[in-house]
């Protein structure tokens, strides 16, 4: 039992933090500072400098262009990056779509998508939820008919977040109505520039354009495309699901949210014109918060000390969604309590200041943490069932 | 970062639950509590302190078996499953961290030593009526009387103080805090049963007169009080860790095998969802458990910090789970008949002793850092 990290980890978390602080641009460094949000095209320019840095996909394995890092140094980059408020990159690539062309691609398919995905050349966005699809995802309608050489795929799509920067998406496409809802979908990567291809971006809660509907009308996808087996899209949907929980205990996150509610309980003053930092009830809340993170970090140190081990992620890490998601609303329902009237404001520069005017969006569209990757309504069926065992219906 | 026991960590985990499940099972328990007498057995306390499992977290030099407070909350963690009454808690983690962080190489040969050996019992008396959880807040006194000194006052639930050959008691002298070492038969005890089953004694000291050989000085008082009541702490939540376990995984059986509305119950979603509700918190302690038995031997902030944490964790966490494992279990949840309740008294305790919820965060967040 060492839960410390080696001094050649604390090292690399030093060197990280070092690259951080000089490689970070000014302009990005602002917006860091006042927990703004990034727009794609500030996301791209970040994920160039880890890539010129070869840090972009630190989960790649070597062969691919990855590193080679352990789960640890994996972990500290990936704490140090949201720790320094670093643009979050894009995961539709880099983490979601690009093991899977790993693991289930063509070689062809392999040296095609690979390489632009790692350098950024190309963005992807997913193409899962569709209106009628949400939670029951294998109930999805938009159909891809065989036409010899090529698919006709028609349908619509919709959350695609920031579809509108995409080149690319991957998409779940009914390819068979017979059998099980499941047995009868393929997974289609589609090139977005594909003439009856649109997108139209909606406002998220946080007025931010990051949703996106997209509509397929008989749109032409050369069966190169297709990955993994026809009608074997569903084990593709599965094993991404995989990836995507882990990525979400949002430690770093939840750690910089709560220094930033520590610094508006220093802005904002109580009863009789103290700081609600030296304030009882705001300050014991604050050390809950902080408290109940401290457990959820162990939970992460325990997931990840059992995958340096090489091991399949136990019942700890099945946990972290659920958690790290209730954690980030529950710290940006803190700052907001904080904020006080101040937290009224809407994307104001002025009424409020700088550091808190995306507080308030922040809180808005952070609802979506327990809805995406798998709602947490649906994670708990998947714990009852699989770690409980509890009966079926 | 390394999250596993050693072999002979995993060994001793496996010979403690095997003596839950063979020799002290609820049903054990149950009949040990019902019975006058002291609550639990001495024959196998002397057992227990044969096993070596009362010297494990004591160091060689003293006698011990040289492993560390990680060992103990093994032992501890395994003893909450099926509710061992013997004073595993308040004699090796309260009373022999007492001795052995404040005592002298004569004072833990004569006095920690035994209690090892399974031979006598000790107690930790510095809590007294109507005061909370600071042991600063000390109305007892000692007063120096020629060689010896007096003492006088009285504590309140001393946890098995009814049971104890010794009893370390804290009082107030001239020069501040001091701990003490005194027979407990110099003193009148009254027994008192608390909800758990378990007993503690309320102890009144009139004049009591101890040689200053009974006075515990490697370290000051107060230093002593709370290095040992983090130690409690961090015990309490190894064990609230396995009466957790025990309630979570009872309640699951429950709903597996429990029909109504012509189905199994544990087939409605909303139950399942709660059960849910309950692994979860069950994995967070037993991560913060974790961190807080290897940091209980550490200095610093950072050991009290993840112990508040612990116990915060649950009081809140362990709580939810010994509440719903209630609610879950319907009407037969809330007769004595049924075990699940012993659980959730015990769990109370646990989370009450060694500081409750609004103790710990009071404590955590004096000390947090502004940023």
């Amino acid at each position: 039992m060492d839960l410390s990290f080696s001094p050649e980890e604390e090292a690399f978390r030093q060197e990280v933090r070092a690259w951080i602080a000089q490689n970070m641009p000014p302009h990005l460094k602002a917006k860091a500072e006042q927990a703004a949000h990034f727009e794609m095209p500030e996301v791209m320019e970040w994920h160039e400098l880890l890539y010129a840095k070869g840090w972009v996909a630190p989960h790649w394995p070597k062969e691919f262009g990855g590193p080679g890092f352990s789960a640890t140094q994996r972990f500290i980059l990936g704490e140090e990056l949201e720790l320094a408020g670093t643009p979050p990159l894009s995961p539709f690539g880099l983490v979601m779509v690009a093991p899977l062309i790993m693991r289930f691609g063509s070689d062809a398919q392999r040296q095609r998508f690979l390489p632009k995905i790692l350098s950024g050349e190309e963005v992807w966005c997913q193409g899962y939820s569709e209106p009628n699809a949400g939670s029951d995802l294998a109930s999805l309608r938009t159909m891809a008919v065989d036409a010899g050489d090529h698919f006709v795929v028609t349908g619509q799509k919709t959350w695609t977040t920031y579809a509108q920067y995409a080149d690319w998406i991957f998409c779940l496409v009914r390819t068979s109505t017979e059998g099980k809802k499941q047995q009868g979908i393929s997974f289609l990567l589609i090139d977005m520039k594909t003439p009856g291809v649109e997108v139209k971006p909606m406002q998220t809660l946080g007025d931010t354009p990051a949703f996106c509907d997209t509509f397929f009308d008989n749109a032409k996808v050369p069966k190169e495309n297709l990955l993994g087996p026809l009608n074997g899209g569903w084990n593709l949907a599965k094993a991404l699901l995989g990836h995507e929980r882990t990525l979400v205990a949002a430690v770093g996150q939840t750690r910089r949210n709560l220094r930033l509610a520590k610094r508006l309980a220093a802005h904002h003053l109580g009863a009789n014109g103290k700081p609600l930092l030296e304030d009882p009830h705001f300050r014991s809340k604050l050390a809950r918060l902080e408290m109940r993170l401290r457990a959820h970090q162990m939970t992460n140190y325990r997931a990840l000390a059992e995958q340096q081990k090489g091991h399949h992620p136990g019942p700890e890490s099945s946990i972290l969604k659920l958690v790290g998601s209730m954690l980030v609303q529950e710290a940006d329902e803190l700052c907001m309590e904080l904020m006080g009237q101040s937290s009224l404001a809407w994307h104001d520069d002025e009424a409020v200041e700088p550091f808190e005017r995306w507080v308030p969006p922040t809180f808005c569209y952070d609802r979506a943490t327990t809805i995406y990757a798998g709602s947490n309504e649906i994670q708990k069926n998947i714990i009852a069932k699989l770690i409980l065992g509890m009966p079926g219906a | 970062m390394n999250f596993d026991l050693s072999d002979d960590q995993k060994m001793l985990a496996k010979t403690v639950a095997d003596f839950g499940k063979k020799e002290s099972t609820v049903e054990r328990f149950r009949k040990l509590r019902d019975a006058d007498g002291l609550g639990f057995e001495k024959a196998t306390w002397k057992k227990m302190g044969e096993l070596g499992w009362l010297a494990i977290p004591f160091p060689e030099e003293v006698g011990g078996l040289g492993g560390s407070f990680v060992d103990a909350g093994i032992v501890l963690e395994q003893l909450g499953k099926t509710l061992v009454p013997e004073p595993y808690l308040s004699s090796v983690v309260l009373g022999g961290h007492a001795l052995w962080l404040g005592g002298s190489p004569a004072q833990h040969e004569k006095l920690l030593a035994p209690m090892m050996e399974g031979d006598t019992i000790l107690a930790l008396a510095f809590a007294e009526r109507n005061v909370r959880f600071d042991p600063r807040c000390c109305a007892t006194t000692a007063r120096r009387e020629g060689d010896a000194w007096v003492i006088s006052g009285q504590k309140a639930f001393v946890l098995d103080g009814h049971a104890a050959d010794h009893l370390v008691v804290a009082a107030m002298s001239d020069q501040g805090m001091q701990l003490f070492v005194v027979d407990a038969a110099a003193c009148e005890r009254k027994t008192v049963r608390l909800m758990d089953g378990h007993r503690a004694a309320h102890v009144t000291l009139r004049d009591v007169s101890v040689g200053e050989d009974r006075r515990l000085t490697a370290r000051p008082a107060v230093e002593v009080l709370e290095r040992v009541l983090d130690f409690g702490a961090a015990g309490a939540v190894a064990e609230g860790l396995g009466v957790a376990f025990a309630m979570l995984w009872t309640t699951v059986e429950y709903l597996k095998t429990r029909e109504q509305f012509d189905v199994k119950i544990g087939t409605f979603q909303a139950l399942q969802h709660r059960t849910v509700d309950m692994f979860v918190e069950v994995e967070l302690l037993k991560s913060i458990h974790t961190e807080s038995v290897v940091r209980a031997s550490e200095e610093g902030p950072e050991r009290t910090r993840a112990i508040s944490a612990a116990k915060l964790q649950l009081a809140q966490g362990g709580q939810l789970v010994s509440r719903q494992a209630i609610q879950l279990h319907g009407g037969v949840g809330v007769t004595d008949e049924h075990d699940i309740g012993l659980w959730f008294k015990r769990m109370h305790t646990l989370v009450t002793i060694c500081g409750d919820e609004s103790a710990h965060v009071a404590r955590y967040a004096a000390t947090m850092d502004a940023s």
